[in-house]
């Protein structure tokens, strides 16, 4: 190290802090973390307060309302589509013979 | 201090992010670490408590609304440049508002007794109003390599990182400010 590096590490010391500075900042601080806990609380309500916020939980209602409805629809035309009475019946007759038949061959 | 490496630490979140609470401590840590670093960093800057202090406050309420992001992408490196570079931008900011310079003669006395003993002072006063003159009258960037070298004690990785530079142009730059602050000492431009 020359003489004047020296010489600058001397005239440039560390400079302590104020108190008063460490006192005001540290009560900052504890302002805004106590205010981010709160904040972070509060998000929920707030956000359904907001007219502005309604359209997501809405569009999830319309969503799984319509998905709901296409299912009932198509329950019901797979029970239209199966013939019922003695149509059915013989319908199932003829599947069951025909199964029994060709179980039969083999 | 807990640094966040066990899992416990931690929120179940997504993305495993650190717990609100655990930022807090860990950003008090910060602080209490490197508060002396920022005050004298100021300090240094812009001449007068008054506004060190100021900028100090500017400086820790900045890098607390940033820390979480600032924590990630530092990968583990020390966060002291990325603060004194906080500190750097806002004493910018502080004279390009005001239209200031630094006014390091303005305190000089409280200065010299705040950080000297009394026999180092009445022996070397002069030499060492001579070098804060001449320190404060180097270019910016030559100053603030100068401050953070010999006054912060931070290596060339770290004034690289705090000024944006290569860990080379640094080097470059405090030997060129040693050189201009010997050439205006021995000139006796540093005092009036």
């Amino acid at each position: 190290m020359s003489d004047l590096e020296r010489r600058l590490r001397f005239a440039l010391a560390p400079v302590e802090p104020p108190m008063a500075l460490t006192d005001r900042f540290e009560r900052t601080l504890t302002e805004l973390t106590d205010a981010a806990v709160e904040e972070l609380a509060d998000t929920e309500l707030r956000a359904m307060r907001d007219p502005r916020n309604w359209a997501r939980p809405a569009a999830a209602v319309l969503v799984g309302g319509v998905a709901g409805g296409t299912l009932l629809v198509v329950q019901a035309r797979q029970r239209r589509r199966r013939p019922r009475g003695l149509r059915g019946l013989e319908r199932r007759v003829r599947e069951t013979a025909g199964s029994a038949i060709k179980a039969v061959r083999r | 201090m807990r640094r966040g490496s066990g899992g416990e630490h931690y929120a179940p979140g997504v993305e495993a992010r650190p717990s609100k609470p655990l930022l807090d401590e860990e950003f008090s840590d910060l602080y209490r670490s490197h508060l002396r670093d920022v005050y004298s960093y100021a300090y240094y800057r812009v001449g007068n408590h008054h506004d060190a202090e100021d900028i100090t406050e500017q400086t820790f309420l900045q890098a607390y609304r940033h820390f979480e992001r600032a924590k990630r992408e530092s990968d583990g490196r020390p966060l002291r440049p990325w603060l004194i570079r906080i500190a750097h931008n806002l004493a910018a900011n502080h004279y390009r508002d005001r239209s200031r310079r630094p006014q390091t003669n303005l305190e000089d006395a409280t200065r010299l007794s705040a950080v000297h003993t009394t026999e180092d002072v009445v022996e070397g006063r002069e030499e060492l109003a001579a070098i804060l003159d001449g320190v404060a009258a180097l270019p910016d960037d030559r100053r603030d390599a100068l401050i953070m070298r010999f006054a912060l004690d931070m290596d060339n990785r770290e004034i690289a990182r705090a000024l944006g530079r290569s860990e080379g142009a640094t080097k470059v730059l405090l030997h060129r400010a040693i050189r201009q602050l010997e050439g205006s000492l021995e000139a006796g431009d540093g005092h009036e």
